[in-house]
């Protein structure tokens, strides 16, 4: 490699608490595709962030065509030709595909009146759509498209800005499985075009198909770079890895195998014609696998009764329940501890010991007023077991790291008598420290007899924690895994049971 | 507690510049007249804040007050029941539409200005229709001067309703910053979805506000309606929801919801009608008394706006 495109050398960046990147180094040359692995917390976001001038590094350089650079800002990286196709898309649905590719840079007209010039951004737009494979016209509502279009519509958008260089973080997360094939070729496309790529993805196969080489990030350090003839399944995972996964996740000791909670024919909104039955242990963790939208969430907010049910029945203790509100399930010990934890596990703006007693305020009623003591007393206590790192219990939820206020989410709950324990996605966006202490504890309360759905699309997590793993696809349980039987090619088949109509 | 301290003293600094201009402000007879007013607006104020807490608004309150209005007069003069039984059945009118509104933001899901902006239109009409456009009264109070005495009667030399609007204020700051309720109705205000993940029944608290709304505005309205004596239904306490947002949001309510208190919203309620007073005795043209409280309101906003950022970088 002669000079290469990018080069970013010796990358450090700290958070308060944990050390994102040490001395990480990243090159990419004219028209190469890089896939970045490693696991969540691994640094690749922070360095991403970095590269797109969202977040600045402590230490380090960045070279681009050997000139050093420095990003300060997003609109410093796409001056640089940098561009960020987020996980997170960042269109408008109120839009049309053209308006959306030349927001805040309209071609105007008519002098002083400051029109938008619709000809000309329909017609640029339509080139670049050709050029990414788009059939749609440009006039197109951005509404009106699926998830894999609008993502399309962001790529157009930053090749619409000269980008010579496309980070794509985590592109097929949500798209279909045909949907992903046709990013691929897209990406092939760019690259025979001359477009650099930084491609990050947890799917192994999709590195495996696409990328000259891959930079694997562990616990944000450089642990390794394969070449193009030395990508494989294993070395990337090894990579990734390297470190002991018992010790890492808390494995079952001993099975239970008394049947606590009886799931029958249960429908939800999002899937009515698909009925879903299963049973959950005392005392094991059962792992609910499946791709993005293959209805698990759904199935947990309707267990839950934040979503009612179109049929079936929940058998808790040989009783059946009735429940129609997320009250109902609190009242029988059934909590949901949510995905989106800061939107509905938290109330972000109040205290740590507001959202603790939040859902069993009477019990903190003395002479028909909320003690502030009794509060104080049982927050105190539980943050203390689930060790929640904060300056006192009167702290704003927001002002915690993720993983504390995980924590705290876990507390709710845990100041009652949970019998069943729903998890959804426990780790996304936790640093590996609090990840291992969420782990277990996740194993401590099944332990005590606690029965636990554990919801999740990071498969080492999955494999390395459960009892059983039921797999999804598309509103239905395709099959449920004993440990044993558990393997990431086991549970993929399951998760993409049924071949596409798409 | 912050919040309030900064309007509280917005408030004693206007009462000192006010009474150096002019003494005659502090006379018995102005401060006891200004205080009925502060009773009567502080009392719906109060109600409006709780709405305005869980994030929603309620413009009904003035035409409220006419239709309440209309009726409590048709009640006594043409119907004469009894004076206890005609407040009960005009107030219990007024929680009745605070349900209604309740219901329709909670169950058919409309959004609360739309809810409560139909309601401003439709009470005035209804009040209008049912006097037939004819001003309404009391006459000369023959028969209920105990309910008059509400209005415009004193205890202890302080008038009935700033005595009203204290054990009020009183049991509703027990209420909003005790109670399990009260709790409930921050975090909806600030979060009604994690609120409902967290068991509690979103709908009935925020439907619950409107009927608190509605309750205050029963009581305001009596007390506004013989404190008056005659009732023009075209004109009888309209505005007025605006007064009581105004205070709402002086005294720390933001129209997010989620946040505001008790005494807060009685100070703002307070201050308005101290800058009423101001523009009378300073010898300001009356017609500018809107564009007075329009500016101040603006400049405690704004005053407040610098000084949540000055603490922020603190």
């Amino acid at each position: 490699m002669t000079v290469p495109l990018l080069r970013m050398a010796g990358i450090c960046k700290r958070f308060p608490g944990v050390i994102a990147l040490d001395n990480v180094t990243l090159e990419v040359a004219g028209g190469e595709i890089v896939a970045l692995a490693g696991e969540n917390g691994a640094g690749k976001s922070t360095l991403m962030k970095i590269l797109g001038g969202v977040y600045q590094p402590d230490a380090g350089s960045i070279t681009i065509d050997g000139r050093d650079v420095a990003i300060h800002s997003v609109s410093d990286a796409i001056d640089l030709g940098i561009g960020f196709i987020h996980q997170e898309l960042n269109v408008f649905d109120n839009l049309d595909v053209a308006e959306n590719v030349f927001l805040g840079r309209e071609p105007l007209w008519g002098a002083p009146f400051r029109l938008v010039d619709r000809q000309k951004i329909r017609s640029q737009t339509d080139v670049l759509l050709r050029r990414v494979g788009l059939s749609v016209p440009a006039d197109t509502p951005l509404r009106k498209l699926s998830l894999a279009q609008r993502q399309m519509v962001e790529i157009t958008k930053a090749l619409s800005l000269n980008a010579r260089l496309l980070i794509m973080d985590e592109p097929t997360s949500s798209l279909t499985l045909t949907e992903t094939d046709r990013l691929i070729e897209v990406t092939k496309e760019l690259r025979a075009q001359g477009v650099s790529i930084i491609y990050i993805s947890h799917r192994l196969a999709e590195i495996e198909q696409l990328a000259d080489r891959t930079v694997v990030l562990r616990d944000g350090r450089n642990a390794g770079i394969l070449s193009r003839a030395e990508i494989n399944h294993d070395a990337i995972v090894s990579l990734m890895v390297g470190r002991d996964l018992q010790h890492f996740y808390v494995p079952p000791e001993t099975a239970g195998q008394t049947e606590l909670v009886q799931v029958r024919n249960l429908r939800t909104k999002r899937y009515p014609a698909q009925p879903a039955s299963f049973t959950v242990r005392k005392g094991e963790i059962l792992g609910f696998a499946g791709l993005v939208g293959a209805g698990r969430s759904e199935l947990a907010q309707t267990m839950f009764g934040v979503d009612r049910a179109v049929g079936g029945d929940i058998v808790l203790d040989n009783q059946p329940l009735k429940i129609s509100s997320a009250r109902d399930a609190i009242k029988h010990g059934v909590y949901l501890i949510p995905e989106d934890r800061r939107n509905t596990g938290l109330i972000l703006e109040l205290s740590i010991r507001e959202n603790i007693t939040l859902p069993d305020l009477p019990r903190y009623v003395r002479a028909g007023l909320v003690s502030r003591e009794a509060e104080q007393k049982t927050a105190n206590e539980m943050c203390d077991k689930l060790n929640v790192k904060r300056p006192s219990v009167g702290t704003r939820a927001a002002n915690l790291s993720g993983g504390n206020q995980q924590k705290v989410v876990l507390a709710k709950w845990l100041s009652l008598n949970p019998k069943l324990l729903i998890f959804d996605e426990p780790t996304r966006g936790i640093d590996v420290g609090a990840k291992a202490e969420i782990y277990q504890l996740m194993r401590s309360l099944a332990n005590e007899g606690v029965a636990i759905m554990m919801i999740s699309s990071d498969m080492e997590e999955i494999l390395g924690e459960s009892d059983r793993v039921a797999v999804m696809h598309e509103g239905a349980i395709t099959g449920i895994l004993e440990r044993a039987q558990c393997t990431e090619e086991a549970i993929m088949r399951l998760a993409v049971a049924v071949p596409e109509a798409a | 507690m912050r919040k309030e301290l900064g309007i509280f003293a917005l408030l004693v600094v206007l009462c000192i510049v006010v009474a150096i201009l002019n003494p005659r402000f502090l006379a018995p007879a102005n401060l006891q007249n200004m205080a009925r007013l502060i009773g009567m607006y502080g009392i719906f104020s109060i109600g409006i804040g709780m709405v305005i807490i869980t994030g929603g608004i309620d413009l009904s309150v003035g035409s409220v007050f006419a239709l309440l209005g209309v009726i409590l007069s048709i009640m006594l003069t043409q119907w004469a029941l009894p004076g206890a039984l005609a407040v009960l059945a005009v107030v219990a009118i007024a929680s009745g539409l605070g349900l209604l509104h309740g219901l329709l933001v909670t169950r058919v899901r409309i959004q609360p200005f739309i809810v409560t902006l139909c309601g401003l239109l439709f009470y005035r009409g209804l009040a209008r229709f049912i006097a037939g456009d004819e001003t309404k009264g009391f006459g000369s109070a023959g028969g209920f001067e105990k309910l008059q005495h509400l209005a415009t009667g004193s205890l202890f030399h302080v008038p009935m309703p700033f005595v009203l609007m204290i054990v009020i204020g009183a049991v509703m700051w027990v209420v909003l910053h005790r109670s399990v309720y009260g709790r409930y109705l921050f975090a909806v205000g600030r979060n009604e979805e994690a609120a409902r993940y967290s068991g509690i029944n979103s709908r009935r608290i925020i439907a619950s506000a409107y009927v608190l709304s509605g309750l205050m505005a029963g009581i305001a309205g009596v007390v506004l309606a013989f404190y008056t004596n005659s009732i023009s239904p075209s004109s009888h306490g309209s505005f007025y929801e605006l007064y009581g947002i105004a205070a709402a949001v002086l005294g720390g309510c933001s129209l997010r919801g989620g946040e505001g208190s008790i005494i807060g919203i009685v100070i703002g309620a307070a201050l308005l009608q101290v800058l009423q007073n101001l523009v009378n005795l300073l010898g300001i043209p009356s017609s500018l008394n809107f564009a007075v409280m329009g500016a101040v309101i603006l400049i405690g906003v704004i005053a407040d706006q610098v000084f949540e950022r000055r603490a922020a970088k603190a």
